[in-house]
């Protein structure tokens, strides 16, 4: 009885962790990959690499349809990052801890961009804007990207608001303070690592984003994300290795920092 | 006086929390740019052709009518299905692995999750490009072994797309499930094992039930998720895997087809909306 017993945690922790270092090689292997590749010295896409260089890497100093779209880009996500962070987390303020039914309802209403298809959102926003006889412009940019990238903003300050301790408010009330130097003083500091969190996620999914980009952007608005995904729909071309290799490294440094700031695994989940 | 004592608890409080007039900036924003948009959508969905002259049915008439259109969606819905499926079945036991891991492991194991979410879905896709193409890793290697003479067609087939598509989406089911599994009770599976049940009873009677809800929440995430990823079914599926989102893109795009693309738009919408509310009805019939 008891040798079968200890079989059946054996087989089963074996099943278990086998299945689980399986998904762990898949989720690190196409990364580890990508950054091989970007040091190839040939000229394909070939694994392995006949050999190593950083020729890729010299080579995007000369790009410069990557770094003008790199440049767009960057431009973008942070006009979207101010203005979602403005327009999210007032309304998170709003919402969180309200017990009406309108703030249940405008909470959904603010999560459904992460849901919906965005290639949905775009086409609507394009008949939209040329409906009101708006050309596409890197302002229609920005506004199809914050209302897309503002979810993240929401999530994150409502879940911290959550978890601030009302008796910290009121006590600050009682001992005089006005509304305005109690949400300075007490409730910004204590809620500002999930909205710098939000901020930061508002700004990567509005960097990466192509969907919405795709209907409203202008000719002259070429952006990183579709330039990168053209030139591999087109010539699978080996510069854009380096360019995930740059971006790669940059999101690992970015990460880790919002982790000691912010707790960004916190806020995840 | 005890009532009234009460009373003025009630009113401190609620001067602490913020007037819901704060979020009218954001439900303003909403109103003119999103929700007027996807009402616009709808209107010109309902027109037979561009110039929006001739109000009908005609455009979802056509979708429906078509057994092309018609494979493209049932494509998309399963394909979906397939990668929630991959999933579930790698991403919870890493779930269970790292609720069980000692924490300097937990950092580690977190950083690994979370990258993919971050990195740039072209980038995350591009890697699978390089694994499934033609002198690609997989190709290389069984060649080198000579199991094949020639390169095989992985990349454009679905089993790549299901595989792809699973690695950029595994995260949003292993986070929830984290969150689920740390919240199951170890005495349980401790009173479970002094009862006499086997491991494997216990982890499929006691654990895998207790966490349901994350595991519904996982596949939603995933699902709607994998359904819209326009960048890698495009880019891994190809001309010959024709999903909805490429479809739309097609049509409004390729095609200046801006009523069928409304139409095949709206009922993309639908279907998501549709799934969303049958994950949550199980979400609602797992808690009880």
């Amino acid at each position: 009885m008891r040798r079968r017993a200890d079989f059946g945690t054996a087989s089963l922790h074996l099943t278990l962790g086998l299945l689980a270092l399986a998904c762990l090689a898949l989720l690190i292997l196409p990364t580890v990959i990508v950054i091989m590749v970007s040091f190839t010295s040939g000229f394909s896409l070939r694994f392995p690499p006949p050999g190593y260089s950083v020729r890729w890497y010299v080579g995007l100093l000369d790009a410069w349809q990557l770094q003008f779209a790199a440049l767009n880009s960057l431009k973008v996500a942070a006009w979207t990052t101010f203005l979602s962070v403005v327009l999210g987390v007032a309304a998170a303020l709003g919402i969180a801890r309200s017990r009406r039914l309108g703030a249940g309802v405008l909470d959904s209403l603010f999560m459904s961009p992460l849901i919906l298809p965005g290639l949905s959102f775009g086409l609507g926003a394009l008949i939209f804007f040329s409906l009101l006889g708006w050309p596409v412009s890197p302002l229609t940019l920005v506004i199809g990207h914050t209302i897309v990238c503002v979810p993240f903003v929401v999530r994150t300050t409502v879940a911290t608001l959550m978890q601030l301790d009302p008796a910290l408010l009121e006590s600050s009330a009682s001992l005089g303070a006005s509304r305005w130097y109690t949400f300075r003083q007490v409730t910004l500091p204590l809620i500002g690592s999930g909205i710098l969190a939000g901020g930061f996620l508002a700004f990567m999914s509005s960097f990466d984003n192509i969907p919405v980009s795709l209907f409203l952007r202008s000719a002259g608005t070429d952006m990183l994300p579709i330039r990168m995904w053209q030139d591999l729909e087109s010539l699978l071309d080996v510069q854009i290795a380096a360019v995930s290799g740059v971006m790669i490294v940059a999101t690992l440094v970015l990460m880790i920092i919002m982790e000691r700031v912010a707790g960004l695994s916190r806020r995840l989940r | 006086m005890q009532p009234q004592e009460s009373r003025s608890n009630i009113r401190i409080v609620h001067n602490v929390g913020y007037d819901l007039r704060l979020a009218l900036p954001l439900a303003g924003f909403f109103a003119v740019f999103f929700i007027t948009p996807l009402i616009l959508l709808i209107f010109v969905s309902l027109h037979a052709d561009p110039e929006l002259k001739h109000f009908g049915f005609d455009q979802f008439h056509r979708f429906l009518g078509d057994s092309y259109s018609l494979k493209v969606l049932g494509q998309t819905l399963v394909i979906g299905a397939e990668v929630t499926a991959l999933c579930l079945l790698l991403g919870y036991p890493l779930a269970w692995l790292f609720v069980r891991s000692p924490g300097w492991l937990r950092g580690a194991l977190m950083l690994v999750i979370l990258l993919p979410v971050l990195t740039s879905v072209v980038v995350r896709t591009f890697a699978w490009i390089v694994i499934l193409g033609r002198l690609g890793i997989v190709n290389s290697t069984l060649m080198t072994l000579g199991l094949i003479d020639a390169p095989l067609r992985l990349l454009y087939s679905e089993g790549g797309l299901v595989l792809a598509l699973a690695q950029v989406h595994m995260p949003l089911m292993v986070l929830p499930l984290i969150t689920a599994l740390s919240r199951v009770d170890p005495n349980l599976a401790d009173a479970s094992a002094a009862l006499g049940a086997g491991a494997w009873r216990t982890f499929l009677r006691i654990t895998v039930p207790l966490t349901l809800a994350g595991i519904i929440a996982g596949c939603l995430l995933t699902y709607c998720m994998s359904l819209t990823a326009f960048i890698t079914q495009t880019l891994i599926g190809g001309g010959q895997m024709l999903l909805m989102p490429g479809y739309i893109y097609q049509q409004a795009a390729a095609f200046q087809d801006w009523p069928f693309a409304a139409a095949i738009s709206v009922i993309f919408l639908v279907a998501v909306l549709a799934a969303v509310t049958v994950f949550n009805l199980l979400g609602r019939l797992a808690h009880e």
